[in-house]
């Protein structure tokens, strides 16, 4: 009888033994997979920026860089007047954008709270602000660009422009301005702002002077996650810029940015050395860019270490 | 009143401006696309546009029910090849990776994210279609929905996978703790405790992924081949469906919106509302979803 209990005892922990063993056998092959997952997206990244990037790099050279495109049907010349476009509509775009972003954000975070605020009307338009924040970012360019070109283009008779592009691109790029610009606020500690106001520094003294520049790496990324929206979007400046090859002389003109070179490049003149190129110089600068913003994001987070 | 006092009065008035010119740039892009597109719904007919395929200016026909499958499909195609790997590469990220490979995994996702659309499709339209057109099958191009779901599934990669990362990692410590202590493998406890528990904002993220995809423009024009037609399998195999040209709402709009004027112009807009119709809905349900998330931490 006993004997009869230990041994059936013992099948019971053979065969639990087995079952996890074969739950170990079953997990190393998911984490093999998983681990193959994670890096099949590096090896993605890997293709495609180093085939542009080696490819491109072919036709890049000096020439190539600093001489107009000439157009025809080969897509003859290089960049130059795409590249300088690009900086006009960068500049110009965050020109509207910044103070707009920045405005709203510590509006939304620094007077959310306030006594004055607290009546029902403004906080409901607060958490509609929000809404709409949130809404924004999630509309896609071309959107943004059928817009565009209804009020900016057509209503409003500024036409195929640098403005036009420009006022669309803002409205594009104001919900990545205002969430980021949120974020640092909310990151900046509250005895700052209650040592600011107890010395007797008015609320916009103790922003101005105190909230914003401890916020302003956290503006400063969010200034140039939004320079790389603008250098990489193409379907909202496709609709609203134009797409003249020549150097835009005012914000009335129209031009034609990297990203649109290469896709008129690629599309209309099948040109596909020059558009490879072309495409190299945005990936580096896409690179450059997402290198900065992580040099600054590690500025701010020693920062705020510091300060606590 | 002190000039002070003023100046902080004036300030705050100026950045409550600031504060609500959000509201009025989405009011105003309804708006303008609406009143824009008010002539081809009145003079073409709401179903006219919505239920028909035909799809030709010159003769005044103007159905993008063709555009409308089109966009559905090279989603639907982005989102099958798409999500394992994105949900894949979100579980090892949070769960698996060792922090020296995540240093390398994940600035890898960010710069996916950041790679612009047009070099996406560039590199479509130089590698992929001529692989693809190698499959033989007659009618076989090589641009259309296979070329532009691969394309489009690497462009969401990015959405998908930083959303469920954080969705995954919203998941208190204590359930993993749980469950390993009750005797379950490291995989069981991520199949049945985490990502049961991150599972709305799991979901949220593929919602948006869905939105992005809905939305893309210039990289779909230059490999999905844009003739408007209703995608259909080109042979006997019903795979073949993706070998199928088509045309997507956004790039019916960006492709002909330069030069179109009257009724055509207006029926662009048309798309424009169907398109932002959409995606108000997908990214209302993501919302929605992620709002399920918090539920999940304030258990906690």
């Amino acid at each position: 009888m006993i004997e009869d209990r230990t041994s059936e005892i013992a099948l019971i922990h053979r065969a639990q033994a087995q079952s996890l063993k074969k739950e170990q056998i079953r997990q190393k092959l998911w984490v093999s997979l998983m681990w193959f997952f994670g890096l099949i997206t590096v090896a993605i990244l890997i293709m495609v920026v180093g085939y542009v990037l080696v490819q491109g790099g072919k036709a890049i050279s000096w020439d190539f860089l600093s001489t107009a495109p000439k157009g025809g049907i080969s897509g003859e010349g290089g960049i130059s007047t795409t590249v300088a476009t690009t900086f006009y509509l960068v500049g110009l775009t965050l020109l509207v954008a910044t103070p707009l972003g920045v405005g709203a954000a510590v509006f939304l975070i620094e007077y959310a709270g306030e006594q004055s605020l607290s009546s029902k009307f403004l906080r409901s338009v607060i958490s509609v602000a929000n809404f709409a924040v949130e809404t924004l970012a999630g509309i896609p360019s071309i959107i943004f660009g059928l817009f565009g070109y209804a009020l900016f283009v057509s209503t409003l008779k500024f036409g195929f422009s640098l403005l036009s592009a420009a006022l669309a691109g803002a409205c594009l790029v104001l919900p990545t301005i205002i969430r980021t610009t949120e974020e640092a606020l909310r990151a900046v500690p509250d005895d700052y702002r209650r040592g600011s106001l107890a010395l007797g520094a008015t609320k916009w003294q103790t922003l101005y002077r105190i909230v914003l520049p401890a916020g302003l790496p956290g503006i400063i990324t969010g200034i140039i996650l939004s320079v790389g929206r603008v250098i990489s979007e193409t379907a909202i400046f496709y609709v609203t810029l134009g797409g003249s090859y020549r150097l835009p002389t005012s914000i009335m003109d129209g031009g034609r940015t990297l990203a649109l070179h290469l896709y008129y490049l690629a599309m209309d003149t099948r040109a596909f050395d020059k558009a490879m190129g072309t495409g190299a110089v945005l990936v580096v600068m896409i690179i450059l860019i997402n290198l900065l913003i992580d040099l600054v994001s590690r500025k701010l987070t020693a920062g705020v270490r510091k300060v606590r | 009143m002190s000039a002070r006092m003023i100046a902080d009065k004036t300030v705050k008035y100026i950045l409550f401006a600031s504060a609500i010119i959000s509201i009025i740039i989405v009011l105003a892009i309804g708006f303008f696309i609406f009143r824009e597109s008010i002539e081809a719904w009145s003079n073409i007919g709401v179903s006219e546009i919505l239920m028909k395929t035909v799809w030709r200016p010159g003769q005044d026909q103007y159905g993008i029910l063709a555009m409308i499958v089109g966009s559905v499909s090279v989603t639907f195609g982005a989102i099958l090849l798409g999500v394992p790997l994105a949900l894949g590469c979100a579980i090892f990220l949070a769960e698996i990776a060792p922090a020296g490979v995540q240093a390398v995994v994940r600035p890898a996702v960010q710069l996916l994210a950041g790679i612009p659309s047009v070099v996406y499709g560039l590199f479509g339209m130089v590698i992929l279609v001529p692989l693809v057109r190698k499959l033989g099958v007659p009618g076989n191009s090589g641009y259309g929905l296979m070329a532009a779901s691969i394309v489009l599934a690497v462009m969401i990669l990015p959405t998908i996978a930083s959303v469920a990362e954080d969705a995954i990692r919203a998941v208190p410590e204590n359930y993993r703790h749980g469950s390993l202590a009750l005797g379950a493998t490291k995989w069981q406890t991520i199949t049945k405790v985490v990502l049961p528990a991150g599972k709305s904002g799991i979901l949220a993220g593929v919602i948006l992924g869905v939105g992005r995809a809905l939305g893309e423009t210039m990289a779909m024009i230059m490999v999905i081949g844009n003739s408007v037609i209703m995608p259909q399998p080109l042979s006997g195999n019903p795979l073949s469906f993706f070998l199928s040209q088509a045309r997507t709402l956004t790039g019916n709009i960006a492709v002909e919106i330069n030069y179109a004027t009257g009724v055509h112009e207006s029926a662009l807009f048309a798309t424009g509302v169907v398109l932002f119709g959409l995606i108000m809905i997908v990214n209302a349900s993501a919302r929605w979803m992620i709002r399920g998330q918090k539920f999940v931490e304030k258990a906690n």
